[in-house]
């Protein structure tokens, strides 16, 4: 085991999707920065989410970001040397009923008034041929066909093994106890010792507002337990990934024929004792959804539950950017469900704030001084993810 | 609308421990639910006791017919009994009042259902401990302890080319079980490596003074005079040959291959032997899904080599609430498992206000001390028949995982690329993640890893498990109600019959 | 193969449970799990894994393995082990993933 040098020109406090992204560009720009993880990498959110990789359905500040995201992921094996499971069968959303229809078709003129065309409206026909399993009652919805989803924890593994060969350090299992700065360096007080950086990175999920809190500026971000079930293997009979639209669900099958399902009912969680208690009725609303959306699952079974420990924040959107308090302090947390796409874009902004000061993409709407009393609220268009 | 039950207790499984405690809780004024999984009472090493085909006492021996005394005192208790029952969670927090007890999902009859309890006894007991050796999958071979619950439940015994294998007093008991019925099977292969009997013997003095000494030589010596064994048996192959034929039907499937015969090596000489069925056993580990589950703690077992519950000396856990009676709890045997079922439920009928300590402690005193009699000598059984390492620890294509069909140089494999612990070995090679929730891989695994790293399976983990512990169907989830204002039906004692 | 003791063998004519198995008829005793019944008519596998399409059959009988399960019905996924027979039962094996789909 070599030993850890206690410095490094960068210090990322969390290893999970957007740690370990974080710390593949900055070595890609040369910088070697140390990951400190108080687990095991993709231990929470990172690596039990839905593996979601869309640009449907985003709230209309991440979709300049969502949309830079998916050109890495189209080329992901060039940035990771893997292929992440990332399979591109399009995403879907459902319109159950006339209200689903016009929430849609609202989302779709709001998509086009500020010049974006990639969701493309399909009626009825054209679902049940992309979705022969789906109930005949369906009324049409909105799809990317570029979207598709991928293997979380496989692909948040690949960042971090291609940030490390690049020369990124990680260690896990060590807790960051006390930051201070002093004399123009981050001093990272931990249970394995002091580490100090003249960056700092807060990659810390659904713990991220405890910094934020040490740094005076405190955010309202809640631990959440989005629940997910997946069932034993089934026959294939389905491609894009479906969402609901009045209801919640995330429904995909994956390439070995288990079936995954969430849709962001929470469980439970303690985020002290990193435990989760899941839901069963919600649950079983979940399973009604699926149920009527797709009658044959009635007979599915479900093998395994599970909910990540996750950090939403109120307006459904992350903190992105420089922090408002301190020099030389960069926030990328509170990704609410929906962070997994955004991973490989989110770490080339931070990398890029750092290495040279800006970043093409618009974050401004991720700031987290939006949260502090006298900040101008934004006009949100929120969307559930 | 379904009903939403409540009780003061729960108990969870109707082997020799639930059987007791719910007994013994319903008897101090709790009321008490028993709920099972199976059709009817017994758990496994009493199975099928009521329904048996099997009325000639001899055969299966006067250990197993013991069990029936757990029966009246139970039908007298006025505990209720929930047969055919499986449950797949138990919530605390997410129930609506959390203050009050446990929310428990069951499914009956593929229906689910929920019930409310103010404390919880699990008594699940102990499963076959993994016994992964080349061709385990194979169709023929199957545990000692499946046959057994065939001989019991159906009357069934295995025909020609019966092979048993593997070690501990299972094996010989179920040989003799066979003899009596008049079936001899065709060799028992003993694993059980020669000077482990002198280690043992350390702890001798415990075991001459127990009652298992008198009834395990007499069993003993019966096999031995007409079961052929082998003993000092290092290695074992379970080799395929041709599907057999039979009532097959017309198949796709590329591969027709089921069990043809056994190939072992003991004293340095290897044997091939054909072979319908092989039966395998190397002792038995608790059932730790439900308890993990739900929140308690566990430890690894040097001596038993597996994960246990941690627990006080009333069955006791770090979740308020939670207790374990039986071998759920540790390894310590049938006759063990009703004393300390009845512990359990002495301490939960002082924790529910039914009984001061004082008298707590004064109705404990008899089961406690009977319990102790009933380990005396398990130190030395637990010694000599620990399962050997060639049988724990396999390598290449040998299967670990049996659900997801993963090989024993992959998961070797996967620890050297970077997976340390079992849930990321489970998150990278899906071993773990099959229907049987890791109950045949576990040990395999915390082991596996702990020896490729060189460090102590506690040090490693174990599977990180959540609830559904069965699997149910979506559409039993999707018909649980909605909100807890269904109907309350409050569970009373009985009246004795 | 697994045989009936003569004590179960006369509780089976006594009042035997007619199922089908694979579409042939067997006899088998009331209490029976599907899992023994299949047994007790010489099959010791009963389905197709899902990853390489291999045999398994009934291995723990206890419920806690799910390698006995079979088609009963029309129903996948059915745990052998765990249902008794009832007459006209129809049980099938159990075709890993290439099951057909309704």
């Amino acid at each position: 085991m070599t030993e850890h040098a206690h410095t490094a020109p960068v210090i990322i406090i969390g290893g999970g999707l957007h740690g370990s992204s974080t710390a593949l560009h900055l070595a890609r720009a040369g910088v070697h920065a140390l990951v400190l993880e108080k687990n095991y990498i993709a231990r929470h959110a990172s690596g039990v989410n839905a593996g979601g990789v869309r640009t449907l359905s985003r709230h209309l500040a991440e979709v300049p970001l969502s949309l830079a995201s998916r050109e890495i992921w189209l080329k992901i094996r060039d940035w990771v040397d893997d292929d992440c499971g990332f399979d591109q069968n399009g995403q879907m959303r459902v319109a159950e009923d006339e209200a689903d229809v016009a929430t849609l078709r609202t989302r779709l003129q709001t998509m086009h008034e500020h010049g974006y065309t990639h969701e493309e409206w399909i009626d009825a026909d054209e679902v049940r041929a992309i979705v022969p399993a789906i109930t005949p009652s369906i009324q049409g919805g909105l799809i990317v066909r570029a979207d598709g989803s991928a293997d979380p924890y496989r692909t948040t593994r690949a960042f971090r093994f291609k940030a490390q060969s690049l020369g990124a350090r990680v260690i896990e299992g060590i807790q960051v106890l006390h930051l201070q700065r002093s004399a123009g360096q981050w001093q990272v007080q931990t249970d394995q010792g002091l580490f100090t950086a003249p960056i700092l990175v807060n990659c810390a999920g659904a713990w991220a507002d405890k910094i934020a809190a040490q740094m005076g500026e405190p955010v309202p971000l809640d631990p959440v337990g989005p629940m997910m079930l997946v069932t034993t293997a089934m026959p294939h009979f389905l491609d894009p990934v479906v969402l609901g639209t009045g209801r919640p669900l995330s429904f995909k099958q994956r390439a070995n024929g288990t079936v995954l399902i969430g849709g962001g009912r929470l469980a439970y969680v303690d985020r002290e004792r990193d435990w989760s208690e899941l839901d069963f009725r919600q649950l079983a609303q979940g399973a009604r959804t699926v149920c009527d959306l797709f009658p044959h699952m009635k007979q599915s079974v479900i093998s395994r539950g599970w909910a990540g420990i996750e950090a939403q924040m109120p307006d459904g959107i992350p903190v992105i950017g420089p922090s408002s308090t301190e020099q030389d302090l960069y926030h990328a947390f509170g990704f609410s469900a929906h962070g997994f796409q955004m991973g490989p874009i989110v770490g080339k902004i931070t990398s890029d704030l750092i290495t040279t000061g800006q970043t093409a993409l618009p974050i401004t709407p991720f700031s987290i001084a939006r949260f502090q009393t006298g900040a101008p609220s934004l006009t949100q268009e929120h969307f559930h993810g | 609308m379904i009903a939403t039950t409540h009780c003061e207790l729960l108990v969870v499984g109707a082997g020799p421990a639930g059987l007791a405690a719910a007994t013994t809780a319903a008897q101090h004024g709790v009321a008490t639910i028993l709920l099972d999984e199976q059709a009817a009472p017994g758990g496994q090493i009493y199975r099928a006791m009521t329904s048996t085909p099997i009325l000639d006492r001899k055969i299966l021996g006067e250990d197993y017919w013991h069990g029936e005394s757990l029966l009246e005192p139970f039908k007298q208790s006025g505990a209720q009994y929930l047969p055919g029952a499986t449950v797949w969670a138990v919530a605390q927090m997410t129930v609506a009042d959390a203050t009050q007890g446990f929310e428990v999902g069951y499914s009956v009859g593929g229906e689910a259902r929920m019930l409310h309890a103010k404390q919880i006894v699990l008594a699940t007991g102990a499963q076959e401990r993994p016994f992964p050796i080349p061709g385990w999958t194979l169709p023929g071979v199957m545990t000692a302890g499946a046959a057994q619950v065939l001989l019991k439940s159906s009357g069934l015994v295995p025909g020609k080319g019966t092979i048993l294998a593997g070690c501990g007093p299972l094996l010989y008991l179920i040989a003799w079980q066979y003899l009596n019925a008049g079936i001899k099977v065709d060799a028992l292969l003993d694993t059980t490596p020669p000077g482990r009997l002198g280690k043992a013997l350390r702890h001798a003095w415990g075991f001459l003074t127990s009652p298992y000494l008198v009834k395990g030589l007499k069993l003993l010596r019966e096999v031995k005079a007409q079961v052929r064994i082998v003993k000092g048996v290092t290695a074992l192959e379970a080799l395929p040959g041709d599907a057999q034929k039979g009532h097959a039907q017309e198949r796709n499937a590329q591969n027709n291959q089921a069990l043809q015969s056994v190939r072992f090596t003991a004293g340095g000489r290897t044997e091939t032997l054909a072979a319908t069925q092989l039966l395998l056993h190397q002792g038995v580990i608790p059932n730790i899904n439900l308890a993990q589950a739900v929140g308690v703690e566990q430890q690894w077992n040097e001596l038993l080599l597996c994960w246990e519950p941690k627990v006080d000396s009333w069955g006791g856990t770090n979740v308020p609430g939670v207790s374990i009676a039986g071998d759920g709890g540790g390894i310590a045997g049938a006759w063990a498992a009703e004393h300390r079922g009845r512990l359990s439920a002495l301490q939960v009928a002082h924790q529910l206000g039914k009984l001061t300590a004082a008298q707590r402690d004064a109705a404990s005193a008899a089961p406690r001390a009977a319990f102790m009699r009933a380990v005396q000598g398990r130190e030395f059984f637990d010694t000599l028949y620990q399962a050997p390492e060639q049988f724990r620890l396999p390598t290449g294509d040998t299967i670990v995982c049996r659900c997801e069909e993963i090989t024993a140089a992959q998961v070797r494999e996967t620890v050297s690329l970077g997976c340390p612990g079992p849930n990321q070995m489970k998150s990278f090679l899906r071993c773990g993640m099959g229907p049987c929730q890791g109950r045949f891989c576990s040990v395999t695994v915390t082991e596996l890893i702990a020896q490729e790293r060189n460090v102590t399976p506690q040090e490693v983990g174990h599977y990180r498990l959540r609830f559904p512990t069965k699997p149910l169907t979506l559409g039993e989830l999707a018909a649980l109600p909605q909100t807890d204002d269904s109907k309350k039906a409050v569970i009373r004692l009985k009246k004795p019959v | 193969m697994f045989n009936r003791l003569p004590e179960a063998q006369q509780a089976l004519a006594l009042a035997p449970v007619v199922v089908t198995i694979n579409g042939e008829t067997v006899r088998c005793r009331a209490g029976d799990s599907v899992a023994a019944a299949l047994l007790a008519a010489g099959l010791n596998e009963c389905r197709d894994t899902a990853v390489k399409d291999l045999p398994r059959g009934p291995f723990c009988l206890m419920g806690i393995c799910y390698d006995c399960l079979v088609m009963i019905d029309d129903q996948p996924n059915q745990q052998g082990c765990m249902i008794p027979v009832r007459s006209g039962m129809k049980i099938e094996r159990q075709q890993g993933a290439r099951e057909v789909q309704a």
